[in-house]
């Protein structure tokens, strides 16, 4: 008998005395939980986004679409960043007024290559407000995950407010599960020592977000 | 099949002292109790806070419960449907029955690869299975990425919590292990080393950095697979998951059966219980979810070993199933009273503190003098129960372990139905319980016992020999009063009021 | 109203003080109280060490005892869990033993009328203020029990800041277990104790004179170590508290 059988028939035993019911899954229990917490506007939403952010250490930027390439241009110049690593889908106008040298996320870049990348600018696939959270799902202007790991310091572009959900269902929602996910909540951090929480340990030490108001902002609805 | 067992469990127990021995030099030894105290305090209040965020934690919290039961009471069924999904998205599916088979697996996997070192996400799964010693053996070296294993890896020690590992362990003790090991493993520690957590963390950055670059084979375990997606999920803090997860070639996963949750819906839930229940944090620096494998992002070659060692056997058992709601937040160890003053390594498991003393003897069965004394290791007090974000009965599985223990009874031991003996070593205890049941079904006799206590009180003491003296070692006995109260009751009341020695009717 | 006293094996044979006071304080309010001479055990003691069919005889004659009142008053949070909590599951237990629904049938009546003092003056009674004078500082331990699966909340604290002359200290680290539990204080003597000591010391740091609480097992332990570590508090149950009046204060 294989393993598989094998514990398949122990699981099956071991249910054999247990209630049996057929009821489809999402009809056995209601999910009587919020859909999000509290009632916000969007420009609330984003406001709490931006305090969640600040709150575990990212450092929160806020900017227009039209100043969004002298933003991104003047923090790689403050970090005094000499390489950043692009994905090959991101907005080349993002990184239009920027100085510093350019390397495409390639498949062939060893991570010791990478190693010695400055900083990383991507886009991102939705961010939660009440958590604090931006969620990578490699797409072409995010890039392959280890672009976003390996480098110390990580430029994410949100655009709010369409990219800006309030909660963690809301996030599930408009993502898929077939690719791969990076869920970001600042920079890396650590609890090991004393429970304490320390930011810096293997990922990227400093992450900046820049929250970039399109157009339509200031018309959208709740 | 049926018979009487005799003693052989899932997988051998380690040789370990019951729990109250390995207890003792714990709660004596001021620096673990300092640590523990501190640690475990700090976290209890930033959870409080966490979770008196979200106005609907109640709703949550059962809504866990009941995905968890739903899927632990049609797991054959889940399990196939994640082996179909799993495979579909290109990566292959192991079944490992116990560890020995979980090891073999893994061992043999990486071999394939022709590495001789792996680096690891911190794993309870593949710590309870002791695979980095199973791995050693065959001429592998596994290095634990995570801090706090680091620390116990390099320090020779043992797990004592499931999140925080080295929680016994202050900055001070942290910065020497460092100093001292660290150069017998790789990059040695800065000079100058102080015991500021940045500066350790920074410590164990530049250490580790070297091995991710280099390493071509990842082992980690999940926080939860989902079966209708075929996707799994790593929760972590450090980044150093993200590093196994997606830098190395091969990717192998040691996940428990009960890690299954039904749809990518139900993540919605335990995303946000999770990160509360075990940091304190509104969500963890980092969480990983992939799907298979994908084209040219992270690893090409993606295994998944799924473990039972135990899992069918306690899924049998309608009462400690509920053991296998856990999602290892460790929210349980940090309110207990009791871990905080005997400390993880007493519970000789890799899961200590109250679910540890619920899982250890349902994984491993009670023949063991640990496993059989870790039911006991609690005052019922409650706060695990009322932390747990899956709505876990810790006190009622003790309980039920308890008789388990005393009373012997129907068990599963590796698919196996038998029954169990009482322990030996509760013979006394199980002869008083029965007096004094004998005792208190007859009014008659509890209150000639009261009496001959009560003229006799002048001669007893405060304090008492022998077995005695593990209640007066350091507590006095009350005095005994001059009367019992239904004495008092009768002497006063006992013509208008009670109803004498028998019978409720009135 | 009246109602019977289920005042434990526990009060009965150490603590016939607790027993007085609650008889003194519910005639005060107008109940009637009866103590039935039946009672013994509720069988916790059985049921928590693992010896659920040893005090499955004491549940049922708990029942047989009890069964027609019409409340059943207990000054016990642990007591009262038992018959609360655990009564029924001691039935479900036996159902799923194959046993039938007997036991669960004998045992159901008393559940839903057992109160711990507390929740009887408050809920049933109504009551937060009971005519108590009890000049002293005190702090309040929350017992496990009455806290965690009885749910007293904060009806012990309302009753007692409702005593006359009573000053009411904040105990650090209330909610925490004070290591009695039962067979736990023996068995697991060693933490048992720690944690007792560091109730001790948490209750000495408010400056009160007196602990109270709402479960004298507790109060066993932690009065036991008060004494031992020779720190001058007292433990007093809440019953004494509040049965003590100016015309009849509390030893």
């Amino acid at each position: 008998m294989s393993s598989r059988e094998r514990i398949l028939g122990r699981v099956r035993r071991a249910l054999a005395a247990a209630p049996q019911d057929d009821m489809p899954f999402e009809q056995a229990f209601s999910r009587d939980y919020l859909r999000e917490h509290g009632e916000r506007g969007v420009e609330q939403t984003v406001d709490l986004l931006a305090e969640n952010l600040a709150d575990y250490r990212a450092i929160v930027h806020r900017c227009t679409a039209a100043d969004l390439a002298a933003t991104i241009a003047g923090m790689l110049a403050a970090r005094g960043s000499k390489t950043v690593v692009v994905p090959t889908g991101l907005d080349p106008g993002w990184l239009a007024e920027a100085e510093t040298e350019q390397v495409p996320d390639r498949a062939e870049s060893t991570p010791q290559e990478l190693d010695r990348v400055d900083s990383v600018v991507t886009a991102c696939a939705v961010a939660i407000a009440e958590t604090g959270t931006i969620v990578l799902d490699g797409g072409p202007d995010q890039g392959r995950r280890r672009i976003t790991l390996v480098p110390d310091h990580h430029i994410c572009v949100v655009r709010v407010p369409d990219q800006v959900v309030s909660s963690v269902p809301q996030a599930l929602e408009r993502l898929d599960p077939a690719r791969p996910l990076t869920w970001i909540s600042g920079p890396s951090a650590t609890s090991d020592i004393e429970l304490d929480r320390v930011e810096g340990v293997h990922g990227p030490r400093t992450l900046e977000v820049v929250l970039v108001d399109g157009q339509a902002s200031t018309e959208v609805t709740t | 099949m049926s018979g009487t067992f005799v003693g052989m469990p899932v997988f051998p127990p380690p040789a370990h002292p019951a729990f109250p021995q390995a207890a003792h030099e714990a709660v004596n030894n001021p620096t673990l109790r300092g640590n523990l105290r501190h640690a475990t305090h700090t976290i209890r209040a930033k959870r409080a806070k966490a979770v008196a965020e979200v106005s609907d934690w109640a709703e949550l919290r059962e809504a866990g419960k009941r995905i968890k039961d739903h899927t632990l009471l049609h797991l054959d069924r889940y399990l196939e449907q994640v082996e179909e999904s799993v495979t579909a998205a290109g990566g292959i599916v192991h079944w490992a029955a116990d560890a020995d088979e979980a090891n073999r697996i893994v061992a043999g996997l990486v071999k394939e690869t022709g590495e001789s070192e792996v680096v690891k996400v911190k794993s309870m799964a593949t710590q309870e299975i002791g695979l980095n010693e199973a791995l050693e053996a065959e001429g592998i070296r596994a290095y634990e990425t995570d801090l706090a294993e680091l620390i116990v890896q390099l320090g020779k020690d043992r797990p004592s919590h499931i999140l925080v590992p080295a929680i016994h362990r202050n900055r001070g003790e942290i910065r020497d292990i460092f100093t001292r090991e660290m150069s017998e493993w790789g990059r040695p520690a800065p000079e100058g080393l102080t015991d500021t957590p940045a500066e350790l963390a920074e410590a164990a950055r530049l250490h580790l950095r070297e091995k991710f670059l280099r390493a071509k084979v990842g082992i980690s375990g999940a926080n939860f697979v989902v079966a209708e997606t075929g996707t799994l999920v790593v929760v972590e803090s450090e980044g150093n998951g993200r590093m196994c997860l997606t830098l190395p070639e091969t990717l192998i996963s040691v996940v428990g059966i009960e890690k299954i949750v039904p749809t990518w819906r139900d993540l919605e839930v335990f995303l946000q219980t999770l990160p509360r229940s075990s940091t304190a944090e509104r969500m963890n620096p980092y969480t990983s979810t992939w799907t298979g494998t994908t084209d040219e992002d992270g690893p090409k070659t993606f295994h998944l070993v799924l473990l039972d060692n135990g899992r069918s056997d306690t899924l049998a058992d309608e009462v400690g199933r509920q053991a296998l709601r856990c999602i290892r937040c460790s929210a349980c160890l940090n309110v207990c009273p009791v871990y905080e003053r005997a400390g993880g390594h007493a519970y000789g498991s890799v899961y200590p503190g109250p679910i540890g003393a619920i899982l250890s003897p349902q994984l491993r069965g009670t023949a063991s003098e640990i496993d059989a004394s870790l039911p006991y290791a609690s005052s019922l007090c409650g706060a695990c129960y009322e932390v747990c974000p899956v709505a876990i009965d810790i006190p009622e599985v003790l309980v039920h372990l308890r008789e388990r223990v005393v009373q012997g009874g129907p068990v599963t031991r590796e698919g196996n139905k038998v029954v169990l003996k009482p322990a030996k070593g509760h013979a006394a205890e199980r002869a008083a319980m029965r007096a004094a049941r004998w005792a208190f079904a007859r009014p008659g006799a509890l209150r000639t016992g009261q009496r001959l206590a009560s003229r006799t009180r002048r001669f007893h003491p405060r304090t008492l020999p022998g077995p005695g003296g593990a209640w007066s070692d350091t507590r006095d006995l009350p005095p005994v009063p001059a009367e019992p109260f239904r004495d008092w009751w009768q002497r006063t009341q006992g013509q208008n009021g009670g109803n004498g020695d028998r019978g409720a009717a009135k | 109203m009246r109602v019977a006293l289920f005042l434990t094996c526990v009060n009965d044979t150490l603590y016939p003080d607790t027993g007085r006071s609650v008889v003194k304080l519910l005639t005060r309010l107008g109940v009637e109280v009866d103590f039935p001479m039946a009672q013994t055990c509720c069988g916790q003691a059985h049921y928590n060490t693992g010896y659920r069919h040893e005090a499955e005889p004491l549940a049922r004659h708990f029942s047989d005892v009890f069964g027609e009142y019409e409340a059943i008053v207990t000054p016990s949070g642990s007591c009262g869990a038992m018959v609360r909590e655990l009564y029924p599951r001691m039935g479900e237990r036996a159902r799923a033993e194959g046993r039938g629904d007997t036991l669960a049938a004998t045992l159901a009546p008393v559940v839903p009328k057992t109160y711990e003092l507390t929740e009887f003056l408050v809920d049933v009674l109504g009551v937060t203020d009971v005519g108590a004078y009890y000049p002293h500082t005190v702090t309040y331990h929350p017992t496990c029990h009455g806290l965690r699966s009885l749910g007293l909340g904060d009806r012990p604290r309302r009753l007692l800041q409702a005593v006359k002359g009573l000053e009411l200290v904040e105990l650090p680290g209330a909610d925490e277990c004070c290591g009695f539990g039962g067979t736990f204080a023996l068995k697991n003597a060693d933490v048992s104790a720690a944690m007792g000591a560091d109730k001790v010391r948490n209750a000495e740091s408010t400056g009160a004179e007196v602990l109270c609480a709402a479960d004298n097992s507790c109060l066993m332990h932690i009065g036991g170590t008060m004494h031992r570590l020779k720190t001058g508090m007292r433990p007093v149950h809440i019953a004494e508290i509040l049965a003590s009046t100016e015309e009849g204060p509390a030893a």
